[in-house]
């Protein structure tokens, strides 16, 4: 595949793209209240903690919903490819895009299990997910 | 009681552009023909326009998708201004609608020009695809957290949601393509549509896909282009020459988690809520809105509007849509009667405006709605985007 497109970072979104290095998937958790903060900020919307920080989570989780692309908008995208909205297994409302390798295109599907694999581009780790074996 | 502010505002005028794949001419040029257009239509002067608006702003990234700003227009059309005001960050793109309503009702001006331009077609023949990420760059912002998995256009996180909404829904691929043979249907109408030649469900289905279970034909159509309305305050629209088109009811509520990831319901988008809000600001209920011009980036967000103007019920629009009656120029509920974006092009919302404007004022030639329409539902969306108008001729 051509390279991935990286994103800008920044204090509250490095643990998410740098974790990665040691195999953790980190979202920032509220120390007070427990609830998982995601896009990261350093404030809890639940019980107005300011002591929110990353956390590694067990990196697993289901696809909420996934698209299978067929088009390719640039020279050699060509084979088909899957973009998802995964939720991780400790909140069901946090929600990660990633892509879902290491499978056939054709086999995902709603409420699959899958668990995160990490890609190294430049000084980031991509998170991706592939299904859980059984 | 609440006084609603829109309700002291109408529509007077409106313009717009020869639409085209490539246009002869500059985007500013194409602005100025719409804008010229809307205050001649509403039999004002450069000089009554004191007022400017537009979605998202100037954005001068070649990319074609919003090259005019106010500053922009404003100085080629020398006007003299209380109030002005450009910005993407508002209910999808009739924000610029919104905030002139604000406006008016603050007192900052009478009447306002609204605009919205866009050059895309030009700027795909040039250097830029239209994508969301731009290569060697590094990603800011909330698309940043798509950018790493090959996000290249919104095509795709549309996808994501629209999958989702046939998955809870059960929709059928020939259900969905009744949007967009309605919409050709109506566009072979509309001489100033970018397609014309009718399409079957045959078609519909043959058509590509782009990401499942979006194809092609779900997509609406790059242009070069541009739209012009003149929203005017109330009493100053009873003194001009069109019957005023008020504007009864708006939803702008970003009640919800305004994500492309978090959004709270996926399938249905940012809608909801913003309907609601729209019905608790008028007496009028869905079965006396007349037509209806909903948003048609793509057809799924068609299919929502439908569901969430309470056009039908939640997952109901399968039904809704089965043989395309309904949604005909001769049904119930005469759906994108211009051919909206994906036959007639993408102006944004704008380009449903106009259409809603050239229907209620009796306009549309061999297009026009029998039953003298008088009550038009019409609307912008957009993932965490959305916003809603009902606008009414007395």
């Amino acid at each position: 595949m051509i390279a991935r497109t990286l994103p800008v970072i920044d204090r509250d979104n490095e643990a998410y793209w740098t974790w990665g290095r040691d195999g953790k998937l980190a979202i920032h958790r509220c120390a007070s209240c427990e609830y998982f903060v995601h896009p990261p900020v350093p404030f809890c919307p639940r019980c107005e903690s300011r002591d929110v920080a990353p956390q590694a989570v067990s990196g697993r989780g289901r696809v909420v919903t996934f698209t299978v692309n067929h088009k390719a908008w640039v020279p050699d995208l060509t084979d088909p490819y899957v973009l998802a909205l995964v939720a991780i297994e400790e909140q069901d409302d946090v929600r990660l895009a990633c892509n879902i390798v290491e499978c056939d295109p054709e086999t995902v599907d709603f409420n699959m299990g899958v668990e995160v694999v990490f890609e190294q581009a430049e000084d980031l780790w991509v998170p991706l997910f592939r299904p859980v074996t059984a | 009681m609440t006084r609603f502010a829109e309700k002291e505002t109408a529509i007077t005028g409106v313009g717009m552009s020869v639409v085209s794949r490539g246009a002869d001419k500059s985007a500013l040029a194409l602005t100025v023909d719409a804008a010229l257009e809307a205050i001649a239509d509403a039999g004002l002067a450069r000089a009554d326009i004191d007022g400017i608006a537009t979605w998202p702003g100037e954005r001068a990234d070649g990319s074609g998708f919003s090259p005019v700003g106010c500053a922009a227009l404003q100085d080629a059309l020398r006007l003299e201004l209380g109030w002005y005001g450009g910005g993407g960050e508002a209910p999808g793109q009739y924000g610029a609608v919104f905030n002139a309503i604000g406006a008016i009702a603050a007192g900052l001006c009478r009447n306002v020009l609204i605009f919205r331009t866009m050059y895309e077609a030009t700027a795909r023949k040039t250097a830029y695809a239209n994508s969301l990420l731009r290569e060697g760059q590094r990603q800011a912002g909330p698309f940043a957290w798509y950018a790493p998995y090959y996000t290249y256009a919104a095509a795709l996180q549309q996808a994501l949601f629209f999958n989702l909404y046939v998955h809870k829904s059960g929709i059928r691929p020939e259900q969905v393509g009744q949007i967009a043979v309605n919409q050709r249907r109506n566009a072979a109408l509309n001489p100033n549509a970018i397609y014309k030649t009718p399409i079957s469900i045959d078609d519909y289905l043959a058509s590509p896909l782009i990401a499942t279970p979006l194809r092609l034909y779900d997509c609406d159509v790059p242009i070069d282009g541009a739209a012009a309305i003149i929203v005017s305050r109330m009493d100053v629209a009873r003194t001009l020459k069109n019957p005023p088109i008020r504007i009864e009811a708006i939803g702008s509520s970003m009640r919800y988690r305004n994500s492309w990831t978090q959004l709270n319901e996926l399938d249905t988008q940012a809608q909801p809520k913003v309907a609601e809000m729209m019905w608790s600001r008028t007496d009028l209920k869905p079965a006396e809105v007349d037509i209806a011009q909903l948003y048609d980036g793509f057809s799924f967000h068609t299919i929502n509007w439908l569901e969430n103007f309470g056009f039908c019920e939640r997952y109901g629009a399968k039904d809704f849509l089965d043989g395309g009656h309904r949604i005909a120029l001769g049904g119930e509920l005469p759906v994108n009667t211009g051919g909206g974006a994906l036959s007639g092009g993408r102006l944004h919302a704008y380009g449903a405006v106009h259409e809603a404007c050239t229907q209620l004022w009796d306009r549309a030639g061999a297009r026009q709605v029998k039953g003298d329409p008088r009550v038009c539902a019409t609307s912008t969306s957009g993932g965490p985007l959305a916003g809603a108008m009902l606008l009414v001729r007395d």
